[in-house]
C-alpha cells in the first residue's frame, strides 16, 4: 500500500447525498478478477452517455459534459468533496479501487457509510469527516474558484485551505499510523499469532461446535 | 458482569486482543465466500505466500453471476465464467468446501449458510457482502466486509474491529394482515433513514419480532445494512433452536445439548443498556412500496409519491427531485396507480420458502396481467427450489405465467442475464432500489413477495388488504 502523508490537489465537488457504491463503480465491472484498472469506469453511469462494459475500451465513448469529473476545471482532481453518507450500499472494495485508480487519495464528506470508510483505509485512501457546515463552505469555495486546491496533511490531521486556514479532523490513531507508513494489516496481525493460538485453544474448550 | 446486551456477549467472547486504541482483534468463526469479492483476496494470499488458516470454516458458493436457466450449458458471458472458474480454482487450491453451480445446495450465500447450519448462535460470521447481516437472525454477530478484510480473515481468522454502538429497535404489537417482515423493515428504514443505523449494531426485539418465523427474522436482519448498520440481530428463542436442530453442520447429540445450554443465554439481559432505543408499533405498519432510489424513500401502499417541494432541507429536496426524475414519477401520484413492466420474486431478502408460499397464496389461480412483460421467481437456493416443487408451488407460478428459474442473485443486482432495460419498472422483493441496480436505467420498487405477486396480477401496485378486486 502506498503511504499517504500530505496530499495537495484539485478538488472535485460531487454535490449529491447518499452516493452508493453501485454509482461509484457499476456492477458489470465487478466481474473483473483484478484490483486495478477500474479508474476509467469510476461513476460510469453518470460520466458517460452509453453503457460501459468490462474489457471494452473507454476511448471515444460519449461523455456527459455536465458530470463534474468531465468539466475541464476539475480534470486531474485528487480530492473528492462529497455529501452525507458517501459510499453507502454494497461492500464492494472495487469502489475504493476505482477512486484510487482514477487518482483520488482523499475524500471529504460530512459522513461516510461504515464499510466503505473502512475499505478506504485498506487501500491508501483517506476519508476525512468534516462538519456539514464546513463541507458546505468548501463546496461554495470550490465552485467559486477555478483551480481550487486543498492540502490534506495526515500527520497534522488538518485540511488546509488556499487561504491558509487549517481545518482539523479526527482520525483513528492506528489507521493513521498504517496509512502514514503504508503498512499491511495482515502482516501486523500475524505478529499476534501467539494470542490467536491461545484464543483458539480456549475457545475450543468453551464452544467446541464453533470448530469444524 | 452486569446486565449485558446480546451484542456485548458475543463481542466479549471473541476479543483476541485489545489494542488499547479503541480497536480489538476479533476472532471470526465462520467465513462465507462468493465469486465476486474473493478473487483479489486469494490473489493477495498467493502473492504474499500465505495460506488459509482454517479452510474448514470457510464455505464458498457462486451466486452473483450464475445463470438462472439452462445451467447445464454453463455461463455464456466469458468474464463472468472466468470469475466463477477462478472461485473453483481457489477453493481447490486452498482446500475450501464449495457448493458449486451443479450442487443442489447452491444458492444465494445468505440463504445457503443457514440451511446448512453454517450459521449458529453466538458465532461471529463474515462475508465479503453487505447483506451478511442476514445471519444475525440466529443471534450471531454477522457483518459484511471488503475484499482486503476477506483476505485478512482467510489468513488470520481475525479482523481488526472498532466496537460499534448498540441500537435496540423494539417492535411491539402485531403486524396487521397483509403486512410482513419486509414491510416492517422498510417502515423502519423509512423512519430512521438509510444512515440511521450507521455505527450501530442493531438488535431487533419485541412481540412482533418474536412472532416472526426465522425466515421473517432473516428478512428483517438482511436489510439492517439498508438502515446503515453493519449488523442486525435477534436473540435466541425456541424458534431459533427448532430451525437449527439437525441441520447438516449443527452440533449433534450431546454436543447439541451443550450448545443449546449456552445458546439460551444469547439474549439481552433485562436492564441491559443500549446506546440508543427506538420503539415502534407493528400494528401501524401497512404494506410498503418504495418510490425512489434509496430504500428510505418508501410510503405505505395507500399513500402517494411525495412532493419534494414540501421538503425543507435543500439536500434532501435535491435527492428527491433526482429520484423522481430517474423513476419517471410525479409527485402526488397514488402508489396504486403505478404500472409495472416486470416482477422479480427472489434474493436473500425474500427468496426463501415462506416468501414463495406467500406469493403463491396470493396468486391463487390468477394470471399475470398481459401488460407485464416478465414475472419471474428465483428461489434462494436449490433446496428452497426442491422443497417448493415438492409442495407444488412451481405449478402455481407457472400456471400464472411466472418463469420458474434456478437459484442465484439474479435480478437483485442483475450481474447475469436477468436485467431491466432502461425505463422498465419492476416490482422487486430484493433490498436495493439504487439507480441502475437492476439494470442501467431500470426502475425498482421494493415490496414484499405478496405485494409483488399482486402487482404481477394487476399490472400495477395494489393494496392487498383490500383484496385483489
Ligand atoms: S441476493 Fe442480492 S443482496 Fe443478496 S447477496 Fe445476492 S446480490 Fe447481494
Amino acid at each position: 500500500m502506498e503511504p499517504l502523508r500530505v496530499v495537495t490537489a484539485i478538488v472535485a465537488p460531487l454535490d449529491r447525498a447518499n452516493v452508493d457504491t453501485d454509482a461509484i463503480i457499476p456492477k458489470q465491472f465487478l466481474k473483473s478478477i483484478r484490483r486495478s484498472g477500474f479508474g476509467p469506469n469510476l461513476f460510469d453511469e453518470w460520466r458517460y452517455r452509453d453503457r460501459g462494459e468490462p474489457g471494452r475500451s473507454n476511448e471515444g465513448r460519449p461523455e456527459n459534459p455536465d458530470f463534474v469529473l468531465n468539466r475541464s476545471r476539475y480534470r486531474g482532481a485528487g480530492i473528492l468533496l462529497a455529501r452525507d453518507n458517501f459510499g453507502c450500499g454494497s461492500s464492494r472494495e472495487h469502489a475504493p479501487w476505482a477512486l484510487l485508480d482514477y487518482g483520488f487519495r482523499v475524500i471529504i464528506a460530512p459522513s461516510f457509510a461504515d464499510i466503505f470508510f473502512n475499505n478506504c483505509f485498506k487501500n491508501g485512501i483517506l476519508p476525512v469527516r468534516l462538519e456539514g457546515g464546513v463541507v458546505d463552505r468548501l463546496f461554495r469555495e470550490t465552485e467559486a474558484t477555478e483551480g481550487y486546491r486543498l492540502t490534506v496533511d495526515l500527520e497534522r490531521q488538518e485540511v488546509i485551505t488556499p487561504g491558509g486556514e487549517a481545518l482539523a479532523f479526527e482520525v483513528d490513531p492506528f489507521r493513521r499510523h498504517c496509512l502514514l507508513e503504508g503498512l499491511d494489516d495482515i502482516g501486523l496481525t500475524l505478529q499476534h499469532l501467539g494470542a490467536i493460538e491461545a484464543f483458539e485453544a480456549r475457545r475450543r474448550q468453551e464452544a467446541p461446535w464453533a470448530f469444524l | 458482569m452486569g446486565a449485558a446486551t446480546l451484542f456485548d456477549k458475543i463481542w466479549e467472547s471473541h476479543v483476541v486482543r485489545d489494542n488499547g486504541d479503541g480497536t480489538v482483534l476479533l476472532y471470526i468463526d465462520r467465513h462465507l465466500v462468493h465469486e465476486v469479492t474473493s478473487p483479489q483476496a486469494f490473489e493477495g494470499l498467493r502473492l504474499a505466500g500465505r495460506r488459509v488458516r482454517h479452510p474448514e470454516v470457510v464455505f464458498a458458493v457462486p451466486d452473483h453471476n450464475v445463470p438462472t436457466r439452462d445451467r447445464h450449458l454453463g455461463i455464456r458471458d466469458p468474464i463472468a465464467r472466468l470469475q466463477v472458474e477462478t472461485l473453483d480454482g481457489n477453493c481447490r487450491d486452498f482446500g475450501i468446501v464449495q457448493f458449486g453451480m451443479e450442487d443442489r445446495r447452491q444458492g444465494v450465500v445468505h440463504v445457503m449458510a443457514p440451511e446448512q447450519g453454517v450459521t449458529l448462535p453466538g458465532l461471529t460470521l463474515v462475508c465479503g457482502d453487505s447483506h451478511t447481516a442476514t445471519h444475525g437472525a440466529f443471534a450471531a454477530l454477522a457483518f459484511g466486509v471488503g475484499t482486503s478484510e476477506v483476505e485478512h480473515v482467510l489468513a488470520t481468522q481475525t479482523l481488526l474491529q472498532k466496537r460499534p454502538k448498540t441500537l435496540l429497535i423494539r417492535v411491539d404489537g402485531a403486524l396487521p394482515a397483509g403486512s410482513t417482515a419486509k414491510d416492517l423493515i422498510l417502515a423502519i428504514i423509512g423512519r430512521i433513514g438509510t444512515a440511521g443505523g450507521t455505527g450501530f449494531a442493531i438488535e431487533f426485539a419485541g412481540e412482533a419480532i418474536s412472532a416472526l418465523s426465522m425466515e421473517g427474522r432473516m428478512t428483517v436482519c438482511n436489510m439492517a445494512i439498508e438502515a446503515g448498520a453493519r449488523a442486525g440481530m435477534v436473540g435466541v428463542d425456541a424458534k431459533t433452536l427448532a430451525y437449527l436442530k439437525d441441520r447438516p453442520l449443527s452440533p449433534k447429540g450431546e454436543m447439541w445439548e451443550r450448545a443449546v445450554g449456552q445458546w439460551r443465554r444469547l439474549v439481552s439481559d433485562p436492564g441491559a443498556r443500549f446506546d440508543r432505543v427506538i420503539e415502534l408499533n407493528a400494528g401501524l405498519v401497512a404494506p410498503q412500496v418504495t418510490w425512489g432510489t434509496s430504500p428510505e424513500m418508501v410510503v405505505p401502499v395507500d399513500g402517494r409519491v411525495p412532493d419534494p417541494q414540501a421538503e425543507a432541507d435543500p439536500v434532501r429536496r435535491g435527492s428527491m427531485l433526482k429520484a423522481l426524475e430517474y423513476m419517471g414519477l410525479s409527485a402526488g401520484t397514488p402508489i396504486t396507480g403505478i404500472a409495472v413492466d416486470k416482477v422479480f420474486i427472489g434474493s436473500c431478502t425474500n427468496g426463501r420458502l415462506e416468501d414463495l408460499e406467500a406469493a403463491a397464496a396470493l396468486l391463487g389461480g390468477r394470471r399475470v396481467a398481459s401488460s407485464v412483460k416478465l414475472a419471474m421467481v428465483v428461489p434462494g437456493s436449490g433446496l428452497v427450489k426442491a422443497e417448493a416443487e415438492r409442495r407444488g408451488l412451481h405449478r402455481v407460478f407457472l400456471e400464472a405465467g411466472f418463469e420458474w428459474r434456478d437459484p442465484g442473485c439474479s435480478m437483485c443486482l442483475a450481474m447475469n442475464d436477468d436485467v431491466l432495460a432502461a425505463g422498465e419498472r419492476c416490482a422487486s422483493t430484493s433490498n436495493r432500489n439504487f439507480e441502475g441496480r437492476q439494470g442501467a436505467g431500470g426502475r425498482t420498487h421494493l415490496v414484499s413477495p405478496a405485494m409483488a405477486a399482486a402487482a404481477a396480477v394487476a399490472g400495477h401496485f395494489v393494496d392487498i388488504r383490500q383484496g385483489m378486486g
